[in-house]
């Protein structure tokens, strides 16, 4: 590994912990994975970082403190037990990367304010359903004003964890403010869906917008488009179905027109099967933010 | 055998049909009349539960928790429930509806997946709340299934779990087979939640009722989501020709059946085509007017959507899927010669 690598650690050794190894592994850049920490010595996600020769432990946030030279800190845990990890990783100086809802330090969705926090010593990715569908809101909100966002993530239940499950409240708090603050509608909600069919579907996203008033149907297809093909750049499984669907609907405040855009991500199979397209996401993101913040340590000083 | 606690859910099931524009003003009426003539518990909430105010589900008219508070009024004996859907309200809207006098939560998550709900238990307890877990879509996974995640929410804190036949898809053995199961897991007194899509939500109720059930859901006049529930003055008059003292007033329910709530009825639920295709696909019973929409708006019929939507295994909730597959079915059709 290079001299001028940035060591890294990830906390938490379930789905997203062990998908995000595997892509730091697959695409290190100037990244070093030094360290992956759990708290479940016996874990699969455990186990498969010692085979793939990655220092390990299984005393959590203790061990990433313990040792010195790691500088970014990637938290796949739980938005509970990262409320708990940010303040002892930001007195010790570390860089956190919150995978969890927690949402601790400022938001960030690569495609809409990817370098706006790379001094920030703790970002939050938001949550899956974030990611996948905030981009496209802000493609939205970039053509007209928006005046209510609303999204359904569904993915199969095999693909979500017991962090996912114990924080569903989280998740469903923390995208409906990410859709408004860098989504850009005035207000918003998300729901989340976990559909158990065997064999497991992809995820899915449905995105529906009310902007403030009459707007240009064209140019809101086109943008979202583009936007689309921004977010496949580094998430390849990324997909609208279909062209946005316009609409009339009864608001409160009389008939508006609406888009629904039907979104559908496969994962790139890094760890889990491709139906994990929620996981794939936030750890293609994660690797995205970490790429700039590595950047950003390695340029020379002023 | 004893009488089974009766909730009646006409005032948050009903939301379905009423495409959940329930006035403070109807909620009155029907509280009132439903606690004057005996129902212990009365569920009040948006048809998809606490929070379920969206461009998915539909908006609610007027604010469900004002609706919560005009119930808890009006009521002098019974009991307010309120139902809640992990990942569609939070513990938020339940603290509300506890502050506005909702005594009972029913947390409801798809059969399969209980572990959504342990946060959401752990705040009714906290709340001091009775709470019940409901699983959604039962007919879908074997007795033993359900057996197991009931186990859940009762280590979650759970006093008791339903069954909920929320595709109205199951024959009285299923019924049986699923109370049956679930006596054999938990302590707590386990429920039953009965559609009529293919005729049986009576008949459903019943036979949970021989097989061990300790509460019954009705709606009055059968006013619910799909072919509407066991109307809860059948139930009634069924207890009283079983021989149960249910406290319920058979005739007076009749009555507010009939003269208080179906003049605001904009129809009468029934196992129509539509809502049979609903309990033979095996699908979530309140796609029934969005599949009717999606139908006219596709120039499809509402059956193929139905039928296509239980093949995919569409779950409770997922009412935006059904844009997605009449798009796909009329992707497929040939282009209809203008």
């Amino acid at each position: 590994m290079s001299v001028h690598s940035v060591k890294a650690a990830i906390l938490g050794t379930g789905n997203i912990g062990t998908d995000l190894m595997f892509k730091l592994l697959k695409n290190p850049g100037h990244l070093e994975l030094a360290l992956v920490a759990g708290i479940d010595r016996a874990s699969d996600g455990l186990a498969r970082a010692r085979s793939l020769g990655v220092a390990t432990s299984d005393r959590g946030l203790e061990a990433v403190l313990a040792t010195p030279d790691i500088k970014i800190v990637f938290d796949a845990t739980s938005a509970h037990a990262h409320c708990r990890h940010a303040p002892a990783l930001a007195v010790a100086g570390r860089i956190a990367i919150d995978l969890t809802p927690a949402a601790c330090g400022p938001y960030v969705v690569p495609p809409v304010n990817l370098r706006a926090h790379v001094d920030a010593p703790n970002v939050n990715l938001i949550t899956c359903g974030g990611q996948a569908t905030i981009p496209l809101v802000q493609a939205v909100s970039r053509i007209t004003p928006v005046r209510y966002a609303e999204i359904v993530s569904t993915v199969a239940s095999v693909s979500a964890g017991p962090g996912t499950r114990r924080n569903i409240d989280e998740f469903t708090f923390t995208t409906a403010r990410g859709l408004e603050a860098l989504g850009g509608a005035h207000s918003a909600k998300a729901i989340i869906i976990l559909n158990p069919a065997d064999p497991p579907i992809l995820m899915r996203n449905t995105i529906y917008v009310i902007p403030a008033g009459d707007f240009d149907e064209a140019a809101v297809a086109d943008s979202v488009a583009q936007m689309a093909a921004e977010v496949q750049s580094y998430v390849p499984g990324y997909r609208l179905k279909g062209a946005p669907v316009f609409d009339t609907v009864a608001t409160a405040a009389g008939p508006r027109r609406m888009a629904t855009l039907l979104l559908e991500v496969a994962g790139a199979g890094d760890y889990l099967p491709k139906y994990a397209g929620n996981l794939d996401i936030m750890t293609a993101s994660a690797c995205r933010v970490a790429r700039v913040i590595t950047e950003h340590l390695r340029a020379p000083g002023p | 055998m004893n009488a089974p606690r009766i909730t009646d859910s006409c005032l948050r099931d009903g939301s379905h049909p009423m495409r959940h524009q329930f006035t403070v003003e109807q909620v009155r009426a029907i509280a009132g009349a439903l606690d004057a003539a005996g129902v212990p518990v009365i569920e009040v909430s948006h048809g998809d539960g606490l929070g379920g105010s969206s461009l998915q589900y539909g908006f609610s008219r007027t604010p469900e928790m004002e609706l919560i508070s005009a119930a808890r009024e009006v009521c002098t004996r019974a009991q307010i429930a309120v139902l809640l859907l992990p990942g569609v309200g939070t513990r938020a809207e339940l603290r509300e509806a506890a502050r506005r006098g909702a005594a009972i939560v029913r947390i409801a998550t798809q059969c399969t997946e209980a572990d959504v709900a342990e946060q959401h238990f752990g705040l009714a307890k906290e709340l001091g709340l009775e709470a019940h877990g409901f699983l959604m879509m039962a007919h879908m996974r074997p007795p033993a299934v359900l057996a197991e995640q009931a186990w859940r929410m009762e280590s979650y804190g759970a006093d008791g779990v339903y069954v909920v036949d929320s595709a109205g898809a199951m024959l009285p053995g299923d019924a049986a087979a699923c109370v049956r199961a679930l006596r054999s897991a938990v302590r707590g007194s386990i429920g039953f939640h009965a559609h009529n899509n293919l005729g049986f939500a009576l008949g459903n109720s019943l036979a949970a009722l021989e097989a061990g059930a300790g509460q019954l859901d009705g709606c009055l006049r059968g006013l619910g989501a799909g072919a509407g529930n066991a109307p809860t003055e059948l139930l009634a008059a069924m207890l009283d020709k079983l021989g149960l003292r249910s406290g319920l007033d058979t005739f007076r329910l009749c009555d507010a059946a009939e003269h208080v709530l179906a003049p605001m009825m904009p129809f009468q639920p029934l196992p129509s085509r539509d809502a049979i295709t609903i309990g033979y696909a095996g699908v979530y019973s309140t796609f029934l007017l969005h599949a009717r929409r999606a139908g006219e708006r596709f120039g499809l019929d509402p059956r193929e959507i139905l039928v296509e939507l239980g093949r995919r295994k569409a779950m409770a909730g997922q009412e935006d899927w059904i844009i997605d597959v009449a798009q796909d079915l009329a992707a497929r059709k040939p282009a209809n010669p203008a």
